[in-house]
């Protein structure tokens, strides 16, 4: 591991963990508003055991001054308000020799492949601490120890507090103040963990807490999403349920269906009728919805579908992230089906790159896949709000009445007007079956090739702007990668920048259609080009030998979830590679 | 009888378009979109105000044949589709048109929640006991002993009722109708359109390329003995009793139809932002 | 014939006890076999001759709409012969339903068709669909016409016998004429077209497969 000392003065790491009823989550994600209230930025991913209740669990954090995308190779605290089974986190836990671990004695010793990494050890009796102060929870003094050992201001805590027990009433806010200071002033007998460098960043007050799931949600309904179809599905849920109570405030509505095959049918059905919408699933979901998606191609509907990916394949890991959807999500289609893939490459970029989706899918009467993960989905973070991307979703509609109506005319751009019911005179049927460009079914070969060709053209010439990828630096070495594994990409290449080795991120928001022209303008003169993600067979990197002339020699980096991708693994293959 | 000065109203002729049907010469769904469009002249709607939803199967070759708005989906799933439609678009008139091969087997699953959910949808099922686009399968609604090549000897399965099973799943109006009879089934697939939440009209439909038998249905159907009842107990008891071929409506309850408000709430999308700002 | 109120009354009493037959499995060989009895020609007076004309309208513009919708289904499945036949039948029965028009001094029927009853199922005149065959020759589509030539006239004639009112029999009278002269030149027209072989409708290449 290289010079972890000096590079996480910018950052640190806090994992709280515990078992069900310890309140992990709730000890996190108030950590992460105390952090917030003081002006920093920082993130919170979820980690836990597959139990509904009762299970083991783990708050992951990471804090700076400036935004943070992803954790860090490892903590600099290890919090165990209990230990039952948290030796099961330790790959998602790495800690070294100068670490610190907090756990309760009267429980259990600290596990033993935590304590063979050599981490310092501070006992603190959380139960009996809580115990002496009536109405408190141990979860308050983990939040108070996580914030005196990362330096952060006792009023901040008291703040978020006060704001967060105001439903609990006076006498448990009280006990749990206390309990938070207690376990403030316990931190301050640890052996100190590095301070944050830099400084502040101004418009502290602007920012938002947000999760990636609550992000796309907002980022559909900003692009003008009206109805949503809704099947539960983890880690995707939070998007619908975002979108449930959300929906109707703005004139719009989400029905829960009796399965995906349903859900996606529903969005296909009342984007036909001209408002625009959505859905959200998982792996699973997005296996059964491929039908459907393939007939919005054929038919020519507009839908945005939000897959937070997870483990695979089959039910795989439902709770835990993998960038392994990358294959259903380009070719999953049955027959020649083009289709728009969007990606967002930070939790903010959920809300722009979804809101991205809708507007792409409803200019181009096309469906968009967000190619969103849990790692996004359900971690919460302080981030600078997302700038409205300008662009105004709208459909290409005829005018009532128009003469000799064609729904699926040949055009110049493969964009042919899209009437909607209630419009007189421009009846249609919107159809799965291959069809002319009036819609009725045709299997004669002219009417087919026009319309792949139309249903191609329509997405391969449409202006994608600069949107379609971040490229960043420059140098022989390229890092080519999308999603979740683009933070620890930027840092990488951050710590390899310092070493000397110049480097350029190429962060790919539009998955497909594919951009040769604009791949091979931002690749040019590459000589090395280093493909970054987190699934076990490369599905990106497949796809990018299949679609691009990538320059030079080429190289997969890549390790399956649900471990995250991590800077400094990136960094230690640019390092190596930029010796040989 | 309407005075001869009044203007001229719409006709079933303006539902039809000029795109000709592809079934069998002698089929029965010839009539069924006759009734169809008969049902649309007869509550005097718009053609651009009604939409018509299909799957997949002879029966869902409807749509383009009218001069409404059309939808024709993947197999099994026009109910789902029709459900966003209408719940994205209230001011619609939308009628589903299914088979029994469409709506009972691969579509079984959206049967169900769509007489749960009481959407205000007419569901007609053209259901002639077998799958005619994949050249004569047994269906849910086949009998038994049925012999094909794909089950040979027959499915050994007892048939699927579908007007009982819609009563149990809580469909709002249940009909059962006869292709042969045009203007009575146009009669009912008005009522069900008139009905507000989920109706459902089962149409004995012949096959006469693969069940050239059913061509006897046309003397074994007759009107239903009793008027319909608002009671779902005794519909049942009265539809699992019957031969099958009892014609009429059958059940009508009073259910209040599905329908979350939509274009109601007046918020921007921004004034969302309040709940993530700090 | 009857008001659109009476398919109300035909509800409640059940026509006839149908007892379901069992079924039979062979295919059927002969398109335009000899049509069931149907209640159609079962006929109660109208009130008036302007009615009486009114459903007379309607029974000869639905004859020619359903013979329009075979001419089509035949046009599709390749069969043009008959679907000229076809379509001969339906500008027949057209040109009556305009007479009527004519005569009575109407733009358009004062009776919507989707507003027409019959006691039967359909008009008396309407012929069934269940009677096309693919492969059907014109010697098929004539029997049709015929049986729903004699369908008509004996509709007029029985209504001629039981109404009350003198200007509906007068009209009916006239009516079962016409029928009754178009029940001989298709008896002619059948004279001079060939009888089907045995075979006629013989195809050795199984359906085709659609959806």
């Amino acid at each position: 591991m290289s010079k972890p000392k000096e590079k996480t003065k910018e950052s640190i790491s806090i994992a709280i963990t515990g078992s069900g009823g310890a309140g992990v989550m709730t000890a996190g994600t108030l950590l992460l508003e105390v952090a917030a209230q003081a002006g920093w930025y920082g993130l919170m991913v979820r980690s836990s055991g597959p139990q509904i209740r009762g299970g083991e669990a783990a708050a992951l954090m990471r804090f700076s001054k400036s935004p943070v995308e992803c954790l860090d190779d490892r903590f600099d605290v290890l919090i165990g308000i209990d230990w039952q089974n948290i030796h099961r986190f330790a790959d998602e836990i790495p800690l070294d020799a100068t670490s610190v671990m907090i756990g309760d004695p009267d429980q259990s010793e600290p596990p033993e492949v935590f304590v063979k990494r050599g981490a310092h050890y501070a006992p603190l009796p959380f139960k009996q601490m809580a115990k002496s102060l009536p109405g408190s929870w141990p979860n308050m003094i983990a939040l108070g120890v996580a914030a005196g050992l990362a330096g952060l201001p006792v009023d901040s805590i008291k703040a978020v507090l006060q704001k967060s027990l105001k439903k609990g009433g006076g006498e448990k806010m009280a006990a749990n103040i206390a309990a938070a200071e207690a376990g403030y002033a316990f931190a301050e007998g640890v052996p100190s963990v590095p301070r944050l460098s830099g400084k502040l960043a101004a418009g502290k007050e602007a920012r938002w807490l947000i999760t990636g799931n609550q992000a796309a949600g907002y980022g559909a309904v900003r692009g003008g999403v009206r109805f949503c179809a809704a099947y539960p599905i983890t880690p995707a849920t939070e998007v619908l349920e975002w979108l449930a109570p959300a929906l109707p405030k703005i004139g719009g509505a989400l029905v829960q269906a009796e399965d995906e095959l349903a859900s996606i049918n529903m969005i296909v059905g009342s984007s036909y009728g001209g408002v625009p919408s959505v859905t959200a699933t998982a792996g699973p979901g997005l296996s059964l919805m491929t039908e459907a998606i393939g007939l919005a191609v054929a038919a020519e509907v507009p839908i945005v579908v939000i897959d937070v990916m997870r483990g695979g394949p089959s039910t795989g890991i439902p709770a835990k992230s993998e960038q392994s959807d990358v294959n259903i999500a380009v070719n999953g289609l049955h027959g020649d089906a083009p289709r728009i893939v969007v990606a967002p490459n930070s939790i903010a970029d959920c809300v722009s790159a979804t809101q991205w989706a809708v507007y792409l899918a409803e200019a181009m009467q096309s469906p968009a896949i967000v190619l969103s993960d849990q790692y996004f989905g359900q971690t919460r973070a302080v981030v600078d709000p997302p700038a409205d991307i300008g662009l105004v979703t709208e459909r290409l509609k005829p005018a009532a009445g128009e003469n000799g109506y064609l729904r699926y005319a040949i055009t110049k751009s493969g964009i042919s007007p899209m009437a909607i019911p209630g419009n007189p005179g421009t009846a249609y049927t919107a159809d799965g079956l291959e069809h002319n460009e009036r819609g009725l079914p045709s299997s004669q070969s002219g009417d087919h090739i026009k319309q792949l060709d139309k249903r191609a053209k329509k997405l391969d010439q449409f202006d994608y702007g600069a949107r379609w990828a971040d490229i960043e630096g420059e140098g022989d070495l390229a890092v080519v990668t999308f999603g979740s594994c683009t933070g620890a990409a930027r840092e990488a290449l951050a710590r390899a920048a310092a070493d000397g080795i110049k480097g350029r991120l190429v962060s790919l928001r539009l998955l497909a259609p594919s951009r040769p022209a604009q791949m091979a303008k931002a690749l040019a003169g590459a000589k090395r080009v280093l493909v970054v993600e987190q699934n076990h067979t490369g599905q990106l990197y497949r796809y990018l030998r299949a679609e691009y002339d990538l320059p030079g020699t080429t190289r997969s980096f890549r390790h399956p979830g649900p471990l995250p991708m991590r800077p400094d693994e990136i960094h230690q293959q640019i390092t190596e590679w930029s010796r040989s | 009888m309407s005075s001869p000065a009044a203007a001229a109203p719409i006709t079933a002729q303006a539902f039809k378009s000029d795109y000709k049907p592809i079934w069998c010469p002698g089929c029965g769904d010839y009539s069924v979109l006759s009734s169809f469009t008969k049902a649309f002249a007869k509550l005097q709607l718009l053609p651009q105000d009604v939409a018509v939803v299909s799957g997949i199967g002879c029966s869902s070759r409807i749509p383009a044949y009218t001069t409404c708005y059309g939808f024709h989906g993947v197999h099994g799933r026009s109910l789902a589709a029709a459900a966003g439609l209408k719940l994205a678009r209230p001011d619609l008139t939308v009628v589903v048109a299914s088979g029994d091969g469409d709506g009972y087997s691969i579509g079984g699953n959206h049967f169900l929640h769509a007489c749960r959910r009481n959407v205000d949808l007419t569901y007609v099922v053209m259901d002639n006991h077998v799958y005619g686009m994949t050249k004569g399968q047994p269906s849910p609604t086949t009998e038994p002993d049925w012999d094909s090549k794909l089950s040979p000897g027959g499915t050994g399965l007892r048939t699927f009722n579908p007007l009982v099973i819609a009563l149990a799943a809580g469909a709002n109006f249940v009909a059962r109708a006869f292709a042969g009879d045009p203007n009575g089934t146009a009669d009912l697939i008005a009522e069900a359109i008139s009905t507000p939440g989920f109706s459902f009209v089962e149409i004995l439909s012949p096959c006469i390329t693969f069940r050239p038998e059913q061509r006897e249905w046309k003397q074994m159907v007759r009107p239903a003995a009793v008027t319909y009842t608002n009671d779902a107990a005794r519909a049942a008891r009265r539809i699992m009793t019957d031969d099958g071929m009892n014609i009429g409506v059958l059940y009508k309850g009073e259910r209040k139809p599905y329908q979350p408000p939509i274009g109601k709430g007046k918020k921007n999308p921004s004034d969302l932002e309040t709940e993530f700002a700090l | 014939m009857s008001t659109k109120k009476s398919v109300k009354k035909a509800t409640k009493k059940p026509v006839k006890k149908a007892v379901k037959r069992p079924v039979k499995k062979t295919v059927r060989k002969t398109a335009a076999a000899p049509a069931p009895k149907r209640a159609a020609a079962k006929s109660v007076p109208v009130a008036s001759n302007a009615e009486f004309m009114a459903h007379a309208y309607a029974m000869e513009a639905e004859a020619a709409e359903r013979y329009a919708e075979f001419a089509d289904s035949m046009e599709v499945h390749n069969n043009l012969e008959v679907a000229e036949l076809f379509r001969k039948l339906a500008r027949i029965e057209q040109i009556h339903a305009d007479q009527i028009l004519d005569q009575m001094g109407w733009k358009h029927s004062p009776l919507s068709s989707v507003n027409v009853r019959w006691e039967g199922m359909e008009g008396p005149e309407t012929a069934d669909p269940t009677e096309l065959h693919y492969l059907m020759q014109p010697y098929h589509a004539l029997q049709i016409a015929l049986l729903n030539e004699k369908r008509a006239r004996d509709f007029f004639a029985n209504l001629a016998k039981v109404t009350k009112d003198p200007g509906v029999r007068k009209g009916a009278l006239e009516m079962e004429e016409d029928e009754a002269e178009h029940v001989r030149l298709i008896e002619e027209w059948l004279k001079r077209t060939p009888k089907p072989d045995a075979n006629w409708h013989a195809d050795q290449d199984p359906p085709v497969l659609s959806d």
